[in-house]
């Protein structure tokens, strides 16, 4: 299997952490992922709300150019951290190749750029990869740092699961929850994991927005959580950075560090913090929760 | 009972657009909505619909009804926050997201919009960024859209800026793809495709008239 990485926009600049992150447990893993050459916007939310045929005609461009780069061998990933990206280039494909009417301007306007498209370049979300692509028993075995007292709230948001459920189930998604269990941590049991956190509606329409995050916020500090972990750039913004506004807003005080489920997989294998972009959160982790493994077997136990 | 205006509420057949519900129905898989039993699970189940003015059930109502003008201006799918729940538990299978795209997409051709609403400028910047450069730059879209929206709100983010500039996260770099031309020649193939399309329909449309 070829993976092709798709970083997307927000990957380059508000969650370069992610990006960072990322390619830190990738290659700690031993799993190689080029970038995507050339690669544009998936097309996401923003756009589809103007025109959905240029939409898909932008996640055409990012499908072809995997399929050129990847020789046109047929087994070949693109791999998006962001749920967004992930969902925008899942539709795009989906919708392609459906309706006949899509596939023939899709085509065309890909011809028109002398590029092609082709069926079998594969979309996947990087959490499908890294718990599905590998045995968690080998994951467990690279485990070098014990994180005691981590208590991990696992969240979903929408765009993984909905509306395509391609590699979890979709009202009570797991992927995330058996990594860090492999990974020797304790993860709290939390309805609201696939809740919407607010999306852009945080920064338009604050008052609505940010009152979707809290809500998450204050439901998995209720449940016991002291970490939250995401895998989206614009759900991790809305839980993080919002939280010094959010406690003014709701007059309460909202205190918990939201990483990308990269952070804290690549903090329990030992990767140093400043290489997985720890440094950029707004609510650090704090110092001291590291301590070694006594080996992959009794982290298992 | 000062506030109660009832009869605001009230449309007359003459107000309606019988072309509206085609309208939207001609999105892939749109003829769907024809089949909405009004059971308001979409409703139930939004985690916007308690700051709505009209509810999702309300709209695939009002779309059927053809009440264009009400539905394209309305808060609702602006608020939509395409989260997808509705789509993933109707028992219809209505894909109720992707009309709240639709009428989004109808109401900024047509200009309709509530004008000072912050989320269609947001798509708006948005979508004339990503058209230009194949990729969207966020510091400059954040402080585009902070400018059309409401200037003063720079100085009440200013903390926040300041915090994503201090770890990192703001940049007001250009982003770009490398080979433009190729998402121009794109483009261009799409608004000619277009084009062609309105000029045809717009023949078929006199024709039905006559
Ligand atoms: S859930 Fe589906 S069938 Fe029920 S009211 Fe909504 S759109 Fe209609
Ligand atoms: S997709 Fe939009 S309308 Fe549907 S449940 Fe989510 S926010 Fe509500």
């Amino acid at each position: 299997m070829k993976y092709l990485y798709y970083p997307g926009c927000s990957l380059k600049s508000t969650g370069r952490a992610y990006e960072e992150s990322a390619l830190a447990v990738t290659e700690a893993l031993g799993m190689r992922m080029d970038e995507l050459e050339d690669w544009n916007c998936c097309g996401a939310t923003n756009y589809m709300s103007i025109s959905e045929l240029k939409s898909f005609a932008l996640s055409g461009r990012n499908l072809s150019l995997a399929n050129r780069q990847a020789n046109n061998t047929e087994s070949v990933s693109l791999v998006a951290p962001c749920a967004a990206c992930y969902l925008g280039l899942t539709k795009a494909k989906r919708y392609i190749e459906e309706y006949p009417e899509i596939r023939s301007k899709v085509d065309g306007a890909l011809n028109a750029a002398g590029l092609e498209y082709r069926d079998h370049v594969r979309v996947r979300h990087l959490l499908d990869v890294l718990v599905n692509d590998f045995d968690q028993r080998s994951i467990t075995e690279r485990v070098k740092v014990k994180l005691a007292g981590m208590k991990v709230a696992c969240y979903y948001g929408c765009q993984i699961v909905r509306p395509y459920s391609e590699f979890d189930d979709q009202h009570n998604p797991t992927s995330m929850e058996r990594l860090f269990k492999s990974l020797g941590m304790d993860v709290v049991d939390w309805p609201l994991k696939t809740r919407c956190c607010g999306g852009t509606l945080t920064g338009t329409v604050s008052e609505v927005g940010q009152r979707l995050s809290y809500i998450l916020l204050r439901e998995a500090t209720r449940r016991g959580a002291n970490v939250i972990v995401t895998a989206c750039p614009l759900c991790q913004f809305n839980l993080e950075c919002y939280q010094s506004e959010m406690s003014k807003r709701f007059n309460d005080s909202v205190h918990i560090p939201v990483t990308y489920f990269t952070q804290l997989m690549g903090l329990a294998l030992g990767i140093p913090r400043k290489k997985l972009g720890l440094h950029r959160l707004f609510v650090p982790i704090p110092d001291g929760v590291e301590s070694p493994a006594a080996g992959g077997a009794h982290v298992l136990a | 009972m000062d506030n109660w205006r009832g009869w605001d509420k009230i449309s007359y057949q003459s107000d309606l657009d019988p072309r509206f519900a085609e309208e939207i129905a001609s999105i892939p898989g749109g003829d769907k909505l024809f089949a909405c039993i009004q059971c308001g699970t979409c409703s139930g189940m939004c985690p916007l619909s308690s700051y709505m003015d009209v509810t999702p059930r309300q709209i695939i109502a009002m779309i059927r009804a053809g009440f264009k003008g009400d539905v394209l201006s309305s808060y609702t799918t602006w608020l939509c926050a395409s989260c997808y729940t509705c789509s993933v538990e109707c028992p219809k299978q209505i894909k109720i997201t992707d009309i709240m795209y639709a009428a989004k997409r109808l109401a900024i051709r047509e200009g309709v919009y509530p004008k000072k609403f912050p989320i269609p400028v947001l798509a708006s910047e948005f979508f004339s960024a990503v058209e230009k450069n194949g990729r969207s730059s966020e510091g400059r879209l954040i402080m585009k859209f902070v400018m059309k929206t409401n200037p003063l709100n720079m100085f009440k983010q200013a903390g926040l800026g300041l915090k994503l500039f201090r770890t990192g996260r703001f940049s007001i770099k250009r982003e770009s793809v490398e080979r433009v031309g190729e998402l121009n020649s794109m483009m261009k193939f799409l608004e000619m495709e277009h084009m062609i399309k309105k000029a045809s329909d717009a023949v078929g449309v006199k024709e039905d008239h006559k």
